[in-house]
């Protein structure tokens, strides 16, 4: 790691041992029949995270079946050849687990939280439903009204969420990413088990699935196990490269008006395409990163908040956000909310000029060393959470990146330079590849934004 | 079979997790006591703070206060502004929330152990001198006031604030301390600073720390951080007086699933029979389990994606509450399939069977909460402020597994009252 000379050099030296530490205690290694595994050792208690991911999400379904990586996960709690309905996770609370699942657009995975010594039994459910799963058309039928009441308690009832559906729609314009992992709901009213069964074959296979197990565990106990319970399941020779439809040339800017009378307070969305972290290539990501902090990632002393919330009073609200942890390219957003009497049009012009003033001065470099010093002291923190940990790895598996990339992504970051980060903002924040949004109740006290 | 070994082996395992947790009881040179768990293996701690009072000290008209004082505590002292503040916190890269609730404000830091001197002076500033300045409390005043106008449209908001008016009467919990957007924009600086007097007082203070730090550290800390506080704070309210009426209340609002609240008397959190009646309400509708309207409404029927309830012990009131959401075709028939769940809990209890899976779940799942160095802090001071002794930690699971089949079953009886269930909905349901 590159030294950085800060006022709090001390804190360089522990996360640099901290992240020795980090890596000395996280082991991987990869079964016979290509299942990846990742061992991570914290023995301060006797607990410990499974997971099971699987390298495929809502961005792999096939077309007209949206919803179906999502409805398949809630399906895997139902049976297998072995078990009943519903006795996977009765099987985890009667040894004094907790278990769940989620879904992502490039990912599906599987946990359960338990007692050091029930991995065994953990492994060997995980292992049954990778391959064979059983349910009856009366069970996916009552799942589907599940999901249903699921969309409508996420998206129908929110018309922040109904917009955001709306924004990543426009702003893929042929990337699956532009359709909810949850799914349209005329497509989900349509889902069947033979969607979710075909689905499943392709992609549920150990040689498409890493094992990530996180807590008071040794590598080697890990190993036997694993190797007893997925050992024996054969690789799907067929499954291919992840390659999904990507973006053309975005040489048009897309604006979208959106109005819904539960919207209380009108506010203004923006987000531009944007590159994500790759396999020994995570330089501009990294760079987005630290853009994405020093621009809007604190109420307080970001740039916007400064420009617009304090030396004027042009937004009670504004933020960015940029998550790089992405299989294709992803998104770089910001929100703004005006403040009263300032119209959507006024904040967003008052945005424009600010971000081209930080543009101009670059970041100032008491803002960027402070952010890295936080960044410093994350990977310190980061040791507390072991679920945290094992998430962040599975993911990082789980869309393509390595063991060695998790591990450099900090030291990648503190070596990111403030030339670097406005490079970063030039070549991305173009709003020819942008999708702004106008989000008002549709009445007229939203003056200014109905024209 | 295999798995008939295993529930056996639980137990045991559960006590060990729980066994790692050795709490020291400190107390500081100046008397400040502090619960404290040694973790230096990773160099940073985690300080929980806990003033019981919180939005209920809000004087009549000035609802609010509180919630507006805790919010303002980082934005700016006597010796630095807001900015100048905030920046000094993440060159140090510490952090400090501060949380209002109806029955107590929360303050919550995490920081390095190579820094923390200079993090503990950071955050007296914030506790002991905060600035209240007029250009911070418009600011946050508009913060806020942006969050109530969004509660207003908001189904889960617009249910509690119903449920609310209708149950607790004229105690403070019939209004929520956020205040409301007439409350929020009348209060004045002199509002805000008695708000602080009020309630970030000694007489009322429980701590804890967890992480890399000495007992000894730890009460040279807590003087040095809090010795400028006042001995003594705003009374404390009076037990509310509930009344549940047992309709189905309905909030008209457009939107496309309907949300219900519902509730019944619970228990004292002190109450012999608490363990009895945390069970029972674990197999009725307990999460990361499956319990009998998660069951009945969604396996069954997929009436919802969520449904649970939960015994609230509130510092002067007791209820049992649920939730569940529904399509507005649906809802009716989730509550009713919730009504008759409940009546026939009251009168048939549960099964051997029931009682000793939740057992199995609840002693397992127990040990699990300790999984940080920050939540190990939260539960310590919960921990104290219901006047629980550090052993509880391993006496605990023992207390769940005395529950007799014959003593959850009275409880049953005694307890849940279906005529007393009262629904909030909030949505366009059908046939309510």
């Amino acid at each position: 790691m590159r030294a950085i000379l800060t006022p709090f050099s001390l804190t360089l030296a522990l996360a640099a041992s901290t992240a020795l530490a980090q890596s000395e205690d996280v082991t991987t290694f990869t079964l016979e029949n290509g299942m990846d595994v990742v061992v991570i050792e914290d023995h301060r208690s006797q607990a410990l995270t499974n997971m099971v991911w699987y390298r495929v999400g809502a961005a792999d379904e096939p077309a007209g079946t949206s919803g179906i990586a999502h409805f398949l996960e809630h399906l895997m709690f139902k049976g297998t050849d072995d078990m009943a309905a519903g006795e996977f996770s009765a099987t985890v609370a009667a040894n004094g687990g907790t278990d769940n699942a989620f879904t992502s657009q490039d990912y599906t995975a599987y946990y359960q939280n338990v007692a050091a010594d029930r991995l065994d039994l953990m492994l060997e459910m995980e292992a049954d439903r990778m391959v064979d799963l059983r349910m009856t058309d009366q069970e996916v039928g009552t799942e589907r009204d599940v999901i249903l009441e699921e969309r409508n308690m996420r998206v129908e009832n929110s018309p922040q969420a109904l917009f955001s559906e709306q924004s990543d729609a426009a702003l893929y314009m042929n990337h699956p990413y532009g359709i909810p992992v949850i799914g349209w709901r005329q497509e989900m009213e349509e889902l069947s088990q033979e969607d979710a069964l075909s689905f499943y074959k392709e992609y549920y296979a150990p040689n498409n699935a890493i094992l990530v197990v996180a807590g008071d565990v040794n590598p080697e106990d890990v190993r036997a196990m694993a190797e007893e319970h997925f050992g024996p399941i054969a690789p799907n020779p067929d499954l291919g490269p992840r390659v999904r439809p990507q973006e053309p040339p975005q040489l048009a800017e897309r604006r979208l008006k959106f109005s819904d009378p539960r919207i209380s307070q009108p506010y203004l969305l923006r987000s531009y395409l944007a590159p994500e972290r790759n396999a020994g290539d995570q330089r501009e990501a990294a760079a987005l990163t630290l853009l994405s902090r020093l621009l809007g990632g604190n109420s307080t002393t970001s740039y916007l908040a400064t420009k617009l919330q304090f030396d004027t009073q042009t937004a009670v609200y504004s933020g960015t956000s940029y998550a790089g942890m992405s299989l294709d390219k992803t998104k770089f957003t910001f929100v703004l909310v005006p403040a009263d009497g300032v119209s959507l049009e006024e904040a967003e012009a008052a945005m424009d000029q600010a971000i081209a003033d930080f543009i101009a001065e670059g970041p100032a470099p008491e803002d960027l060393e402070r952010i890295k010093t936080q960044f410093r002291a994350s990977e310190i923190y980061a040791m507390d959470s072991t679920s945290s940990r094992a998430n962040r790895y599975g993911a990082a598996l789980a869309i393509g990146l390595t063991v060695e990339d998790v591990q450099q992504w900090t030291p990648t970051v503190l070596d990111i330079t403030a030339e670097e980060i406005v490079d970063a903002a030039k070549s991305v924040l173009d709003r020819r590849r942008s999708v702004t949004g106008y989000i008002t109740s549709g009445m007229d006290a939203d003056t200014g934004t109905e024209g | 079979m295999k798995y008939l070994i295993a529930i056996c082996l639980v137990a045991f395992s559960a006590l060990r997790a729980v066994a790692a947790v050795d709490i020291q009881e400190v107390e500081s040179p100046s008397g400040i006591k502090a619960w404290l768990v040694e973790e230096p293996s990773i160099p940073f701690v985690a300080l929980e703070l806990r003033f019981l009072g919180g939005g209920n000290l809000d004087p009549d008209g000035k609802r609010g206060a509180t919630n507006l004082m805790m919010g303002l505590l980082e934005e700016g002292t006597n010796d630095m502004d807001a900015r100048a503040f905030a920046k000094a916190r993440d060159s140090l890269a510490a952090s400090y929330r501060f949380d209002t609730g109806a029955d107590d404000v929360s303050v919550s830091a995490r920081f390095l152990t190579e820094n923390t001197d200079e993090s503990m002076a950071l955050l007296r500033q914030a506790l002991v001198s905060p600035s209240f300045d007029e250009a911070a409390l418009e600011r946050v005043r508009q913060q806020v006031l942006t969050s109530i106008r969004s509660s207003q449209t908001d189904p889960n908001d617009i249910a509690s604030r119903e449920f609310g008016a209708l149950v607790y009467g004229d105690h403070p919990y019939a209004t929520e301390y956020e205040g409301t957007a007439e409350s929020v924009a009348t209060l004045t600086r002199d509002d805000i600073v008695a708000a602080h007097r009020n309630a970030l007082a000694m007489d009322r203070l429980y701590v804890s720390a967890v992480g890399d730090i000495s007992a000894e550290e730890l009460g040279v800390l807590l003087d040095d951080l809090l010795a400028d506080l006042p001995e003594t704070g705003a009374p404390l309210p009076q037990e509310a007086r509930l009344t549940f009426d047992g309709e189905t209340h309905v909030v008209p609002f457009e939107t496309p699933q309907s949300v219900a609240l519902f509730a019944q008397p619970g228990m004292k959190r002190d109450d012999p029979d608490y363990f009895a009646a945390y069970i029972l309400n674990q197999i009725l509708g307990g999460s990361g389990f499956d319990s009998r309207l998660m069951t009945e409404v969604r396996e069954k029927r997929g009436l919802t994606y969520g449904i649970g309830s939960y015994l609230v012990p509130r510092d002067y009131a007791e209820l049992w509450v649920g939730q569940v959401a529904s399509g507005n075709d649906r809802i009716a028939d989730a509550i009713s399939v919730v009504r008759d769940e409940w009546a026939k809990l009251a009168t048939e209890g549960v099964s051997q069977e029931e009682l000793d899976q939740a057992k199995t779940y609840m002693t397992g799942a127990y040990p699990l909460r300790f999984d940080s160095n920050a939540a190990i802090a939260k539960i310590l001071v919960g921990m104290q402020m219901q006047d629980l002794p550090t052993s509880y930690v391993t006496s605990r699971n023992d207390m769940v597994n005395a529950v007799t089949l014959e003593q959850i079953n009275r409880v049953a009886r005694d307890l849940m009252q279906p005529d007393a269930l009262t629904f909030v909905v909030v949505g366009q349901p059908a046939g309510l």
